[in-house]
C-alpha cells in the first residue's frame, strides 16, 4: 500500500506528522532539507551517483520507505483482542503422547516448573512461535480457539508475546534514559518523554539501589538492570502474552515486580522455582522429560500458606539487610 | 535445488547458524551442499565437512571476496546440482560494507550480531539492506530489551525483511528459520540472473598492483577527499 498524500503534500507537513521519516532517511546516509516541496520531489532529485555510493537504488529506497511507513502505521492500529490461549499437547522427549489441552485466559498467571533441561524454555518458545506441530514437541497453539494468522510469527509491530529473559546484560553504549527512549521510539508510543520518565521512576522503586537517568546501561548492577527491564516491559509492551523466565534471583522486590507485570490484563507464563511466586500463580505446569507431566491448580490450602511464606521471606530479608549493613547474626 | 546466499560481517555467527539449520534439514533427510567464500583463510569448511555435508571453499586472496563470489557462483550452483543436493547454501563474509553477494530471485540471508553496536545496521550496505531474511545472533549475551532495540534498528534499514533472533550455539530459533529455508528459491541454474546491487567500480592504479604513494602514480578511477573545512 502506498500512502500518496504523504508523498505529495509539502515535506514540512509530512515530517511534522511522521518525524521518524527523517531518521529513516538518515539511516541510509541521506540528509533532508526541509522545504515546501514534496517527499516525492525530494526523492526524485536525489543524485543517482550519491545513491550508488550509498549502495542504494531508487527502487530499493522506495520499497523500503513504503514498507517502513506501513510498519509505522500498523503500530498505530489497536491490537486484536485476545480472549484465550490454548496449548494442545504433542509428545515428550521419548516420543510419548502429552495428554494435555489447556486454555489460559487474560489475567491468569501460569507458573512453569521442572528440572533444568526438562523443556521449560521450549514450552515458552512453542508459544512464542505459535507452534502448529512444526517444532520438536509437536505441540499446537491456538489463539481465541483458532489457528492464528501466521503474521504473528514475524510481526515486529504486533508481537503476540513479550519475553523477559534471564539475561540482563547490556552492551550498548547508551545511558538508561537514551536506551528507554530508543525503545519507546521503536514502539511509537505517544508521549515518549513522559513514558521514559515514568519507567525510570518505577524501576527505581523496584531496585534496591537508586540509579540516575544518565547512568550508562552497561554500568547498572544486576538488580538495577532487572528492575529497569521489568518496568520497561510493564509500561512499553502492548503484547497480550508475557513470558517470564525466572525473576527471583536478583536484588529486587519480586512481588511488586510481578504485580507490575500482571497489572494489565495479560496472559502470563512464568518459569519459576520461587515458592512465593509459584503460590501467586493460578496454576502450575510441571514439565518432565520435555512434556507437561502434570497441571496443578492453585488451591485454598496452598494459598493459605502464602502468608506464612511471606513472613518467612521477610525474616530472611531482614537478616540479609543486617548482613548488608555490617551487623552480626549472633542473635536471630 | 533450493539455493540461498548467506552473508554478514566477519564472526557474526554465519557458520554457527548455518550448522544449526543443517542439523534441522538433515533430520528431514535432505542432502545439503555448502560453499564458503573468504579472503585469506577459513576453517569453516572443516566444520561443515564434520556434519557430513558437501563442501567447497573459495579463497579470493588479492581480490574482493564478493567480486570473486560473482565470478564463481554459477559454477558452484552447477556443482551442487550435479551432486543432487536438495539445498545449496553459500556463506560469504562481507568484508567491505559496500559489496553484497545477493542475487535477484535468490533467497538472501544476512547474519548480524547483537554485539555489533546500535549504529552498525546503518553502516552496512546492500548486504543487509537488500536481504530477505535478517538473522540476529548472540541474543543470549544481552537483555530482551536490547535485542528489541537492536532489531528495530535493523528494521529501520530493511523494513521489508523477516527479522529473526537465533542463538548460534544452542540453536534456539533455528527450527523456525529452517521453515523459511524450506520455501527458498528453487532453481536449476543461475543463467540470466542478476546481482541485487552493482559492486563498486574499482580499477585505479592500486587495483593493478601499484604500491607507491603519490599523485603521479594515481591513474584510472581515482577520487579525492575534500580537505577544505566544512563551513
Ligand atoms: N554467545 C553466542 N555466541 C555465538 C552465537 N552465534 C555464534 N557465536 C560464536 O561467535 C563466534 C563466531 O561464529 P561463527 O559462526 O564462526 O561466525 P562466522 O560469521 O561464520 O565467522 P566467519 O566465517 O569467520 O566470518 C563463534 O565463537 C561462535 O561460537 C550466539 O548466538 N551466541
Ligand atoms: N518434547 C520435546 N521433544 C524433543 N526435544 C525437546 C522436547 N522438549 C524440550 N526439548 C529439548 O530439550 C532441550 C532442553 O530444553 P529447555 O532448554 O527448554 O530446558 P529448560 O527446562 O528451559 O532448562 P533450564 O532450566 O536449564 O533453562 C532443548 O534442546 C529442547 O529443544
Ligand atoms: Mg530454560
Ligand atoms: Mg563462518
Ligand atoms: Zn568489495
Ligand atoms: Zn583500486
Amino acid at each position: 500500500m502506498r500512502h500518496e498524500t504523504l508523498y505529495q503534500q509539502p515535506l514540512t507537513a509530512t515530517l511534522a506528522e511522521h518525524p521518524y521519516i527523517e531518521d529513516f532517511l538518515s539511516s541510509f546516509g541521506l540528509t533532508v532539507t526541509v522545504s515546501n516541496n514534496s517527499l516525492e520531489h525530494y526523492l526524485d532529485q536525489l543524485n543517482p551517483d550519491l545513491l550508488e555510493d550509498l549502495g542504494l537504488s531508487r527502487e530499493q529506497l522506495n520499497r523500503s520507505l513504503d514498507d517502513f511507513l506501513n510498519g509505522m502505521l500498523a503500530l498505530r492500529k489497536p491490537l486484536d483482542k485476545i480472549e484465550s490461549l490454548t496449548i494442545i499437547g504433542g509428545r515428550n522427549k521419548s516420543g510419548e503422547e502429552e495428554h494435555v489441552e489447556l486454555t489460559l485466559q487474560p489475567g491468569e498467571v501460569t507458573c512453569i516448573v521442572g528440572p533444568t533441561g526438562s523443556g521449560k524454555s521450549r514450552l515458552l518458545a512453542d508459544i512464542e512461535w505459535v507452534a502448529q506441530g512444526d517444532t520438536p514437541t509437536g505441540r499446537r497453539i491456538l489463539i481465541n480457539d483458532q489457528v492464528p494468522d501466521s503474521q504473528w510469527r514475524f510481526s515486529t509491530e504486533h508481537k503476540l508475546v513479550a519475553q523477559l529473559s534471564q539475561n540482563m546484560n547490556f552492551v550498548m553504549d547508551l545511558t538508561a534514559e537514551e536506551f528507554i527512549q530508543m525503545h519507546a521510539e521503536s514502539r511509537l508510543v505517544t508521549n515518549p518523554q513522559e513514558k521514559v520518565a515514568h519507567i525510570l521512576e518505577q524501576a527505581n522503586l523496584l531496585a534496591g539501589e537508586q540509579f540516575r537517568p544518565d547512568t550508562p546501561v552497561t554500568a547498572l548492577s544486576g538488580g538495577q538492570s532487572r528492575a529497569l527491564m521489568i518496568a520497561d516491559m510493564a509500561f512499553l509492551s502492548k503484547s497480550p502474552i508475557a513470558l517470564i523466565d525466572e525473576i527471583e534471583n536478583a536484588g529486587i522486590d519480586r512481588k511488586k515486580a510481578l504485580n507490575l507485570l500482571i497489572r494489565e490484563e495479560k496472559i502470563v507464563l512464568m518459569a519459576t522455582h520461587d515458592p512465593i511466586l509459584a503460590l501467586m500463580g493460578d496454576r502450575r505446569l510441571v514439565i518432565k522429560n520435555g512434556g507437561i507431566a502434570k497441571v496443578i491448580e492453585a488451591n485454598e490450602t496452598e494459598r493459605r500458606n502464602l502468608q506464612r511464606l511471606e513472613e518467612m521471606d521477610n525474616q530472611l530479608l531482614a537478616l540479609r539487610n543486617r548482613i548488608r549493613s555490617g551487623e552480626t547474626l549472633e542473635q536471630l | 535445488m533450493r539455493f540461498l546466499t548467506v552473508s554478514g560481517p566477519p564472526s557474526s555467527g554465519k557458520t554457527s547458524v548455518i550448522l544449526r539449520v543443517i542439523e534441522a534439514l538433515q533430520a528431514r533427510r535432505h542432502k545439503i551442499g555448502v560453499v564458503k567464500f573468504d579472503c585469506l583463510l577459513t576453517d569453516d569448511d572443516a566444520l561443515y565437512a564434520k556434519k557430513g555435508v558437501l563442501v567447497k571453499k573459495g579463497l579470493s586472496g588479492a581480490l574482493c571476496p564478493d567480486h570473486y563470489f560473482v565470478s564463481n557462483i554459477e559454477g558452484c550452483v552447477t556443482w551442487g546440482k550435479e551432486n543432487d543436493c536438495d539445498y545449496l547454501i553459500s556463506e560469504s563474509a562481507g568484508l567491505c560494507n559496500r559489496c553484497s553477494p545477493h542475487i535477484n530471485d535468490i533467497t538472501a540471508v544476512c547474519v548480524i550480531d547483537n554485539l555489533s553496536g546500535v549504529n552498525t545496521p546503518r553502516k552496512i550496505g546492500p548486504m543487509l539492506k537488500s536481504a530477505d531474511i535478517v538473522v540476529i545472533t548472540k541474543g543470549d549475551i544481552v537483555s530482551q530489551a536490547e535485542r528489541e532495540v537492536f532489531a528495530s534498528r535493523v528494521k529501520q534499514v530493511n523494513p521489508g525483511a523477516v527479522i529473526m533472533n537465533i542463538n548460534g550455539i544452542t540453536g534456539q530459533g533455528a527450527f523456525e528459520l529452517t521453515s523459511l529455508f524450506e520455501s527458498a528459491s528453487d532453481i536449476d541454474t543461475l543463467k540470466g540472473k542478476t546481482l541485487r546491487f552493482s559492486m563498486p567500480a574499482a580499477l585505479c592504479s592500486y587495483c593493478l598492483g601499484e604500491t607507491r604513494i603519490g599523485e603521479e602514480y594515481q591513474t584510472g578511477n581515482v577520487r579525492k577527499m575534500d580537505m577544505e573545512d566544512n563551513k
